[in-house]
């Protein structure tokens, strides 16, 4: 079976302020299948969101292709829904005033929209929150939010990038448990980009990690094969942590 | 439960404290003039304006028209000219802000046309209009319409660039990013524009009627003048205070209801 994303030699160059070359990724190849979770492991500076951007087709590569089964990505669409890093809500929308903007967008009808809404807000475990504005929210609850206005438009690929980077440690073991539950309620093909080990192996059906630093070049491929849910203080677990934190001494 | 309505009290001092400063500020002067610190050709106590005010409720002399004339026409002319320089401002900015089309064509004429003060355009304006309603309305209109350009502009440009890439990944069009988007997050911004135009529209109303007019509280504070009744002047000048601070607290408790998820 056709992979659902495949990125074929991807290489990225930017050019700052006109006169500055950055070399930000070189020649990177991921495929994903179809409702496999892919997470893309790297230390800061390997140009990991870059290339989730690319897929999400907001930046174009400079070589390479993306395609989306089998069709080359030309720019953002609602087929692939973005959760972004620093949460990206609307402040002066409510809960259910974010959730469903992706369909308001698409001109679906209030009723209907209200419904899928209402449906993604409990699965993220919002329900009562619908009427709060995003300032009368915590860190995991405005991800949450973010998570089910990815998961309204009813995207075939999810792309999350740090979606916990902001998060306190406990928060962040609660959250992961959670988008663990969240995509085994509704699968998804995800794709989910982080720098933290532990946080890649308790998701991640595949892990690709990427070496730092720029440009960001293919390292390893690990395949988790540990049955969910997920338990970050099983023996394999810690053997698959250890095996990856050496692999991927940084080089400064 | 963590969430749960309650009822927050002002603090007692935060709400007696405007009092107090607004009763000291009228007593002081009061007793300014009074005691003929300022002797009283040249300042009106408070009372002295409360009485010609009263006077002037239905008296028209000596100035040609009752208080509510005056302020009739004047509030015709600021409303017009302000109405106009937000519907004409404020879409103008907007655009401006978002359509790089808009901005090449409007952009620089607006940077030509925004230095010269309004009041610059009054013999310009009673040529085309002579000293009607309307030569007032359009200079008003200039001194309005600058602040909202400016400001929606501003507001626009600011939108959150990664807001608009999200709304992107959902498949938001050009226009609908605009609407959805740029406009809700330019409008602390706008509101902004409001307060500043409304200063600015006020400004000039006094200023176009101070040199071209036969009604209006800016006519009669120059009557006042030519007159030598500082009472009449004082009382031009409270009024057209007073009806400015009045309609800034309208547009403030609009704003209020309508940004509650921005400001708090």
């Amino acid at each position: 079976m056709e992979p659902k994303i495949v990125c074929r030699n991807i290489s990225k160059v930017f050019i700052q302020k006109g006169t500055q070359r950055v070399h930000v990724l070189e020649d990177i190849s991921v495929d994903v299948k179809q409702n496999e979770f892919v997470v893309i492991l790297g230390p800061g500076q390997s140009g990991k969101s870059t290339l989730l951007r690319i897929i999400a087709g907001l930046e174009t590569p400079t070589t390479g292709s993306v395609s989306l089964d089998g069709k080359e990505v030309a720019g953002p669409g609602a087929d692939r829904g973005l959760v972004f890093q620093s949460y990206m809500l609307f402040p002066w929308k409510t809960v259910l005033g974010n959730v469903e903007l992706g369909p308001k967008l698409r001109n679906v009808a209030k009723k209907e929209r209200r419904e899928v809404a209402a449906h993604y807000i409990n699965l993220v475990g919002l329900k009562g929150f619908e009427k709060h504005y995003p300032h009368q929210l915590s860190g995991g609850m405005k991800q949450r939010v973010g998570i089910a206005r990815a998961y309204a438009n009813n995207p075939e690929v999810m792309l999350l990038d740090e979606p916990f980077g902001q998060l306190d440690a406990q928060t962040r073991y609660f959250m992961e448990k959670e988008i663990a539950r969240i995509w085994e309620t509704e699968r998804r093909t995800v794709l989910f980009v982080t720098n933290n080990i532990e946080e890649a192996i308790y998701l991640g059906d595949r892990i690709i990690s990427l070496k730092g630093k720029l440009p960001g070049r293919m390292h390893e491929l690990y395949e988790v094969q540990l049955p969910r849910p997920r338990d970050n203080t099983d023996m394999k677990f810690l053997l698959l942590r250890q095996q990856i934190s050496d692999a991927s001494e940084l080089v400064l | 439960m963590a969430y749960e309505a309650v009822k927050v009290k002002k603090p007692l001092t935060l709400i007696l404290l405007p009092i107090i400063s607004v009763l000291t500020f009228f007593l002081v002067w009061e007793l300014i003039v009074e005691f003929d610190v300022v002797p009283k050709t040249m300042l009106a106590a408070p009372t002295q304006v409360g009485d010609r005010f009263i006077d002037k409720l239905s008296d028209p002399n000596p100035d040609g028209g009752t208080m509510a004339a005056h302020a009739w026409v004047s509030a015709q002319e600021a409303f017009l000219g302000y109405l106009l320089s937000l519907g004409i401002g404020l879409p103008l900015g907007l655009f401006m802000g978002w359509f790089s089309v808009v901005r090449g064509v409007a952009r620089p004429l607006f940077e030509l046309v925004r230095p010269i003060p309004p009041i610059a355009w009054i013999p310009l304006t009673i040529f085309w209009f002579g000293i009607g309603l309307w030569g007032k309305v359009f200079i008003i209109f200039l001194g309005g319409v600058v602040p909202c350009v400016i400001n929606s502009f501003v507001g626009v440009r600011m939108t959150n660039p990664t807001l608009i890439q999200m709304s992107r990944t959902c498949g938001a069009s050009d226009w609908q990013i605009f609407t959805h988007l740029c406009v809700p997050s330019a409008l602390p911004m706008v509101f902004g524009a409001l307060q500043i135009a409304l200063a600015c529209c006020w400004t000039n109303l006094v200023g176009a009627e101070l040199l071209a007019a036969d009604q209006g509280l800016g006519y009669m504070i120059t009557m006042g003048r030519r007159l030598a009744l500082p009472e009449l002047v004082v009382l031009g000048m409270v009024s057209v205070g007073l009806a400015g601070a009045l309609i800034g607290m309208v547009i403030e408790t609009v704003e209020r209801r309508l940004l509650s998820g921005i400001r708090r």
